[in-house]
């Protein structure tokens, strides 16, 4: 477990330019929400989870699902530098017979808890797993990340109305509340505000924080639960495509593939904030894995 | 032969399972007299799980819940679990092979009156398409108890289908239930009459009426197994009786009917009359009226096959 924060945030530098390497290497994915949520999942692997990479299926392990599925990227960057797999594997993201698909796939990467993709599913799955834990009077906790737009899905409001009623303090709750989702911005396409009022009108104990300020994640994620009895809601504001100067804020970074001049942009920019933190990178070495340019259209 | 409602024996049958098997976690939304889950909770409150009036989180919690070394067991009407919570069945369960087991009851149009909301006559097409899932669907307390058993003994989804009204006995002391295979409830070379659920009793009360009155021997293989399907049976039917009849309480598209035709065209020379719901929402009636209507009736088995032999 890393306490220090500087090394927690060269950890994210090192995860956003491990990113990039992936998303150029594959030609295709979802850029825009895994910038946003990354940060969040950084302190997660190395701060918050009780987890042993050596050991995935350690059964007192803390329990962590993405529920938005599509920033599998981010997860496998991250879960990569924290020793789930190595790096050789984490660059055939999305490539014919890879292990890291489009969406998470339990069953074929060590340490996915669950298997991802179709929004809505992931709270319920938590609750599942935060109510096991409860019967069996075991410690771990189960932490779950949902991009806002996904909150649209009716299921989740299921999902929140229970974990309250079975006082699930074990239970995590973290919302990537970067305003975008495929058609546009959130209160566009699907007004959610108040976002923090109908989280704990169905129960749960709420804070929003600066899903980009690592500090603030972390010292958070320390307080949890934050109220006994009670399930705990993060709602994280974050910048869809934080760190990449021409996707922050921008809807068109969805699901758009890296190549061309905003690869190499892209790429410096994350080798500039790397060298910030001491690292020095050799900006082509992307060039030199195995890994191909596909879906050029 | 004697009727019993197989709700209220199985809702028995599983209260006396949690002593056996303490993984067993019982989840509910909202129906637990009608599926008689209730029967567990008055034993084991501590694991029985009511989620409310939403069966998309009840599936998720499941998943959750095996995810963690469970045996979740999830309740609730065929229609809700097949197509409310289709998805969350599908990608949630079945892709991740969750040992996760669902108890449906009112599967088909036993609810009657109740309408056409309420009757089932999908589900079985629907959960057969989905990979990982296997489809049961008993035809009386002795075959839903050994189903039971089985699912529980096998790892991964099941989807068990129970009607809404009485069943009548039709499994002999000997008869076995086994996933992926047919039992044999009567012997024949004539025709052979393939059944599910609790059409098993129209088809050997036609067997013994076509045997008293026309002297033909007809085969009924009851599939209680529709996921899997007992494909060896089938074409042991369509090769040594020729002409096959099915019988069941679901369109006629996607089920039981559909699946035996899908071996006959691909293999065997054979005839197959389907009978079952004639692709069309029911009507307003009671369950025996509506019956009628669908020609889910001994003597419209008795025709068919009479019909099909004569042909």
């Amino acid at each position: 477990m890393i306490n220090d924060i500087k090394k927690l945030q060269k950890l994210s530098a090192e995860a956003r330019h491990a990113i990039v390497d992936s998303l150029i290497c594959a030609g295709c994915g979802h850029p825009g929400g895994a910038f946003s949520s990354l940060d969040i999942m950084t302190v997660l692997f190395f701060n918050t989870l009780k987890i042993d990479p050596s050991n995935p299926k350690w059964d007192k392990r803390d329990r962590f699902i993405l529920s938005k599925g599509h920033s599998s990227v981010a997860l496998y960057s991250v879960m990569h530098l924290r020793g789930f797999f190595d790096r050789k594997t984490l660059l055939t993201f999305r490539q014919d017979n890879s292990i890291l698909g489009g969406h998470p796939d339990m069953h074929k990467v060590p340490g996915v808890e669950m298997s991802t993709g179709s929004l809505g599913h992931g709270l319920s799955v938590g609750v599942g797993m935060a109510l096991a834990a409860k019967l069996d009077k075991k410690r771990y906790r189960t932490f779950v990340l949902l991009g806002d737009g996904e909150t649209q899905e009716g299921s989740i409001w299921e999902a929140a109305m229970s974990a309250s009623h079975y006082k699930l303090d074990n239970l995590t709750a973290i919302v990537d509340r970067n305003r975008i989702q495929i058609d546009g911005f959130t209160e566009d396409v699907m007004s959610l505000e108040p976002y923090a009022a109908k989280w704990k009108a169905f129960g749960w104990a709420v804070k929003t924080i600066d899903g980009h300020d690592i500090h603030e994640i972390a010292a958070t994620l320390k307080e949890i639960p934050f109220k006994e009895r009670k399930p705990s809601l993060i709602i994280a504001d974050t910048v869809k495509g934080k760190g990449i100067s021409f996707m922050e804020n921008n809807p068109e970074w969805h699901g758009k593939a890296l190549k061309g001049d905003h690869a190499e942009i892209a790429k410096k920019e994350v080798c500039l904030k790397l060298k910030e933190h001491g690292k020095a990178i050799n900006e082509n070495r992307v060039r030199q894995v195995p890994g191909r340019a596909r879906r050029e259209k | 032969m004697a009727k019993q409602s197989m709700r209220i024996e199985y809702g028995k049958y599983l209260a006396g399972l949690g002593a056996k098997n303490k993984d067993i976690i019982v989840l509910e939304a909202d129906l637990k007299e009608s599926t008689q889950s209730m029967q567990f909770q008055n034993v084991y409150p501590e694991r029985y799980i009511e989620v409310g009036i939403a069966e998309q989180n009840m599936v998720g919690i499941a998943a959750g819940l095996s995810l963690s070394g469970k045996i979740p067991i999830a309740h609730s009407f065929a229609t809700f679990i097949s197509m409310r919570a289709c998805e969350q069945v599908r990608t949630t369960i079945a892709y991740t092979k969750m040992n996760v087991k669902f108890l449906v009851t009112h599967g088909g149009i036993s609810t009657g009156t109740a309408g056409t909301t309420h009757h089932a006559i999908e589900d079985i097409a629907i959960m057969r398409a989905i990979p990982n899932m296997t489809v049961l669907v008993p035809g009386d307390v002795r075959e839903m108890k050994q189903a039971v058993d089985a699912a529980l003994a096998h790892k991964g989804p099941v989807y068990i289908r129970l009607g809404a009204g009485d069943a009548e006995d039709v499994y002999g002391e000997k008869d076995r239930f086994a996933i992926g295979r047919a039992t044999l409830l009567r012997k024949g070379n004539d025709a052979s009459i393939i059944t599910t659920g609790t059409m098993a009793y129209e088809g050997v009360t036609a067997s013994d009426i076509l045997k008293s009155k026309y002297g033909l021997n007809v085969r009924v293989l009851q599939m209680a197994s529709v996921k899997p399907l007992d494909v060896k049976a089938v074409l042991k039917a369509a090769i040594e009786t020729g002409n096959i009849v099915t019988v069941e309480e679901h369109n006629i598209l996607g089920g039981l009917g559909g699946a035996v035709c899908e071996v006959v065209a691909e293999t065997a020379k054979a005839k197959v009359k389907r009978i079952g719901i004639q692709d069309c929402f029911s009507d307003i009636g009671s369950a025996a009226c509506l019956m009628k209507e669908e020609g889910l009736t001994v003597e419209n088995v008795v025709k068919s096959v009479r019909d099909l032999v004569r042909s």
